[in-house]
């Protein structure tokens, strides 16, 4: 089937057959290989893109299901050779080691930041939950995630509630 | 790994998806959180996959007469951060808030949730707590099924096969609600509950646990020792010693401890909702 969508800006489309997950179609049919595809089920994260504004796990989603849809990945973030400011901090917080889970991480804290522009310590780690770090530990991707807070945080916690992501491990069902 | 192959049709309509479905060997395609993991790891291999993303209509929450009805497609984010859901739902705002993450509750929708009927689910055991009513359409027609009803065993629905989940009906309670899980890989207990307390009397009760059998159970025996009666801890003991399941014994968790923890959570879970 043909599937024509946007991706970074863009308009693109390529052939393949329904099976396709997002994930391989926008790595192997179109070559964002900044995509990254760890477990194929859902569990890790690393595959994860925006959709229509909303992120998704690229491999969740069949690419005939993106038709007419728009889609950002990693390759659209830093723009004329710029990176993003959350791009920016992650490289100074070294929120990255082997970088297989970053453009992942760097999609969910946008969305975290977009809607909650002043997370809490806990706030930020339960967003960040379903997106699997075999390297840093986590804690300087926390670091990243904070240093990119507009106007920049004063460094003083807010009281915040627990959210239930913070405690529970990625699970499915 | 990677799905086998299989057709694929994107549903223009309600009755187009229902005539599709009375074909041999097919699956609904909703959100595609549970369905997409199977087909990627063979687990389901049907012949033809019926995609309803495009089902706008089956995308909605409105209030009906003391309900609050949600289309089968209403994305799990959407009814999570819903007004309506918040105040006239409150049990289902707070157990979705523990269904994945945002990405998976972006696209997760509640039809899905209902239809995968995972034993330990959120949306399923809050069904069966609030005794939701749920709307199916097939070549026949449209039926109501009761949740308790609908749900059969571990991924077992009264969905006959080519019917497709449209809706879901739940009445709107009164009291405070708590939802308390063990969320751990072998062993996901869950419950939910929401106590309506009148000068310190626990005037209504709705209790249901999953992941303690193969559907979720309403706890009727401990909502009738509360009803009627003060809120004391000793009363609360007394009647969550009223619960009886037989969970499943496995290498993770043998069934006595699966007992003691649903026992644990459903005390956890009215103490929490009658002190807020
Ligand atoms: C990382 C991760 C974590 C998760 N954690 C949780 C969790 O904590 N709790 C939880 O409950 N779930 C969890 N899930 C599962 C998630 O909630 C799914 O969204 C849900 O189980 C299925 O909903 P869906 O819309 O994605 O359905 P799909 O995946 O599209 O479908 C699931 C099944 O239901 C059938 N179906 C779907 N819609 C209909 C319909 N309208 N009529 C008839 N049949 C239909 C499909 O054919 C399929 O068999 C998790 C998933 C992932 C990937
Ligand atoms: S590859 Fe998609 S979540 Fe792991
Ligand atoms: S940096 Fe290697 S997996 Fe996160």
């Amino acid at each position: 089937m043909k599937v024509s969508l946007t991706v970074n800006g863009e308009e693109v489309s390529a052939s393949c057959e329904p099976r396709r997950t997002l994930a391989d179609f926008l790595r192997h049919d179109l070559g964002y290989t900044g995509v990254h595809v760890g477990c194929e089920h859902g569990a890790c994260g690393s595959c994860t893109v925006s959709v229509d504004g909303a992120t998704a796990r690229s491999c969740c989603m069949l690419a005939v299901q993106a038709e007419g849809c728009t889609v950002t990945t990693i390759e659209g973030l830093a723009s004329s050779g710029e990176l993003d400011p959350l791009q920016e901090s992650f490289r100074e917080h070294h929120g990255l080691q082997c970088g297989f889970c970053t453009p992942g991480m760097l999609a969910t804290a946008h969305e975290l930041l977009r809607d909650n522009p002043d997370p809490t310590d806990s706030e930020i780690r339960a967003a960040i939950s379903g997106n699997l770090c075999r390297c840093t530990g986590y804690q300087f991707i926390v670091d990243a995630i904070k240093g990119a807070i507009r106007p920049p945080h004063d460094g003083q916690q807010r009281d915040g509630v627990v959210e239930p992501g913070a405690a529970a491990s990625s699970r499915r069902k | 790994m990677k799905a086998a192959a299989f057709e694929y049709l994107r549903a223009a309509s309600c009755d187009e998806a229902v005539a599709a479905l009375a074909g041999e060997d097919t699956a609904v395609l909703a959100g595609g959180q549970s369905l997409v993991p199977l087909l990627n790891m063979r687990l389901a291999r049907p012949r033809l996959v019926v995609d309803i993303n495009r089902l706008a209509d089956l995308s909605y929450l409105r209030r009906d007469n003391g309900n609050v009805v949600i289309g089968a497609l209403t994305r799990h984010r959407a009814a999570e951060t819903s007004a309506m859901v918040a105040t006239d739902l409150p049990l289902l705002a707070a157990a979705l808030r523990y269904v994945g993450h945002v990405s998976t509750r972006n696209r997760g929708t509640v039809g899905g949730s209902l239809a995968h009927a995972d034993p330990s689910a959120e949306l399923p055991t809050v069904a069966v707590a609030l005794d939701a009513s749920i709307r199916v359409q097939g070549s026949h027609g449209v039926r109501d099924i009761a949740a308790p009803d609908f749900f059969v065993g571990p991924h077992e629905t009264a969905l006959a096969p080519g019917e497709l989940l449209v809706s879901v009906s739940f009445p709107v309670v009164p009291g405070a609600v708590s939802v308390q899980e063990l969320p751990f890989r072998g062993c996901d207990l869950v419950v939910v509950a929401a106590v309506a307390v009148e000068d310190g009397i626990c005037a209504q009760a709705r209790i249901a646990v999953g992941g303690a059998g193969p559907t979720p159970i309403r706890a009727s025996a401990v909502e009738e020792a509360l009803i009627g009666r003060p809120v004391t801890d000793a009363v609360i003991a007394a009647a969550v010693a009223e619960f009886t399941c037989d969970p499943p014994d496995s290498l993770h968790a043998p069934a006595s401890y699966r007992r003691e923890m649903a026992s644990v959570l459903t005390r956890r879970a009215i103490g929490t909702a009658v002190h807020t």
